[in-house]
């Protein structure tokens, strides 16, 4: 299927680019990596009047540890690139889990991290996996450049909170305080379904308490769903076979899946809860090995 | 001519439809098209250029018959815009082999009948000459990685990877057997 027609600009510059979305009216779209955009154009669930390719700009196809730890996401790094990362896989491992799971091999040579996340895609795996980080989406429009964080940038299904003139630049995972441990879960029929139900998990360890919890799931509701209650309930513990059968239990109740031909309410309920528990007793057998 | 051309030539309104020039160098050689923004580059390569071994498949981006290599890595050539090709190197299944000799990938799909109705072969083979490019000494595991976005419903895959083995050890200058690890 032909797409609809539209105005295509590739700007070199990113003021040219924000000029272009803002004299759009909301009628334009940014196309990064497009293997989620590019589908819906062709299937005409979307038909935007104008179509900004940010490809062209410099300077965003970069992926980066800083000093600190804080990671760096610009908006052309592909999930290829990150799942090839070799400093991803020594200081990041949620993201090194979930970069190889990512639609499949051909898609993940285009799709970036951060047109994932602007596509908030319920089942999306990186709006899951930055949101157990609580990182932050940087994005850049008319009146300047602003942080948001991601537990408030997607707001439903397929909807994100920039204005239609923003781009977003770059995805930042802040500087872990303990040392950083986690992994990334997910439940698809064959390589590039949709996942039935994803679960990421990113925590912080010292002097074997769990300093922070992040755990996020996909698939398993109107959008990425933060497991708060499980989250909390590991703040401050050790992985003790109870806190984590207890993580399980609450990230369970957290999920608010839908019956459909992937699995039945129960079956999603128990996926999740499994998957939280076989990453978090992966993590406390890492541990008690490495102490 | 193609649907979409011949949509451009006919329409009265035709002068009102803005195209794009993309200079694109497909198979080594440069190519120069007229294009509607909204013209896919798998479109663009078998209607256009007339290169018809890229199959679409799909149309929804999962099957990968029309894998392509784009600056040398595979992609979908359904899901790109044929201006977002605008110069840049596109290899498609024509540019595996020469005029008189076949590559060795193609040659191992031949040899060990990588293939039942033939559909998906030019985008398995897109897919496993950037894999073994690569990675020249895959495992089976290996090879179904890489060829996971690749959909074949006829073989099940068994030949499909025997085929990549096949060409693999070739490409390593060792004698191809057909007793692959698959």
């Amino acid at each position: 299927m032909y797409p609809s027609r539209f105005r295509y600009e590739a700007p070199r510059e990113l003021t040219e680019a924000i000029k272009l979305l803002h004299e759009g009216q909301g009628e334009a779209k940014v196309l990064a990596g497009g293997q989620s955009l590019v589908p819906l154009l062709k299937l005409r669930f979307a038909a935007p009047e104008l179509l900004v390719d940010i490809n062209n700009l410099p300077g965003l196809d970069y992926h980066r540890v800083e000093p600190d730890g804080t990671i760096r996401v610009g908006a052309l790094c592909r999930h290829a690139t990150l799942e090839r990362s070799g400093s991803l896989a020594q200081r990041q491992p949620t993201m090194a889990a979930a970069a190889p799971l990512i639609a499949d091999p051909l898609v993940r040579n285009r799709g970036t991290l951060v047109g994932s996340l602007c596509h908030a895609d319920p089942q999306g795996d990186w709006a899951a996996a930055v949101t157990a980080l609580d990182g932050r989406v940087v994005a850049a429009g008319p009146d300047g450049v602003r942080e948001i964080p991601i537990r408030q940038f997607a707001t439903g299904p397929f909807e994100n909170a920039l204005r239609y003139d923003e781009i977003a630049l770059e995805a930042v995972i802040p500087a872990p305080k303990g040392t950083p441990a986690g992994g990334y879960l997910k439940l698809e029929r064959r390589v590039g379904d949709f996942a039935t139900a994803g679960v990421a998990v990113a925590v912080e360890l010292s002097g074997g308490l769990v300093t922070r919890a992040g755990i996020a799931l996909c698939g398993v509701g109107p959008s990425t769903i933060a497991a708060l209650d499980a989250e909390q309930a590991l703040a401050g513990q050790a992985l003790t076979a109870a806190a984590i059968e207890r993580a399980g239990d609450l990230a369970a109740q957290a999920a608010q899946p839908r019956r459909d031909h992937r699995g039945s309410v129960e079956y999603k309920r128990h996926v999740i809860r499994t998957f939280v528990v076989r990453i978090l007793r992966d993590i406390a057998g890492a541990a008690e090995r490495a102490a | 001519m193609s649907p979409l051309f011949e949509e451009i030539v006919e329409d009265p309104a035709a002068a009102e439809v803005p195209t794009r020039r993309v200079a694109i160098t497909v198979n080594g050689q440069r190519r120069v098209a007229e294009v509607e923004p909204r013209l896919l580059l798998a479109h663009l390569l078998r209607q256009g250029l007339r290169l018809t071994g890229t199959h679409t498949g799909c149309d929804t981006t999962n099957c990968g018959a029309c894998t392509v290599l784009f600056d040398g890595e595979p992609i979908k050539s359904c899901t790109m815009l044929a201006v977002q090709a605008d110069g840049h190197e596109v290899t498609t299944v024509e540019g595996l082999s020469s005029m008189s000799e076949l590559s060795p990938v193609q040659e191992g799909f031949k040899d060990e009948h990588g293939l039942q109705c033939g559909f998906c072969t030019p985008g398995m083979m897109m897919a496993a000459t950037a894999l073994l490019k690569a990675n020249p000494n895959p495992t089976e595991e290996d090879i179904r990685w890489a060829l996971s976005g690749n959909l074949c419903r006829c073989t099940g895959y068994q030949n499909i990877v025997k085929a990549v083995l096949w060409a693999a050890a070739k490409l390593r200058g060792e004698e191809p057997t057909h007793d692959g690890a698959a």
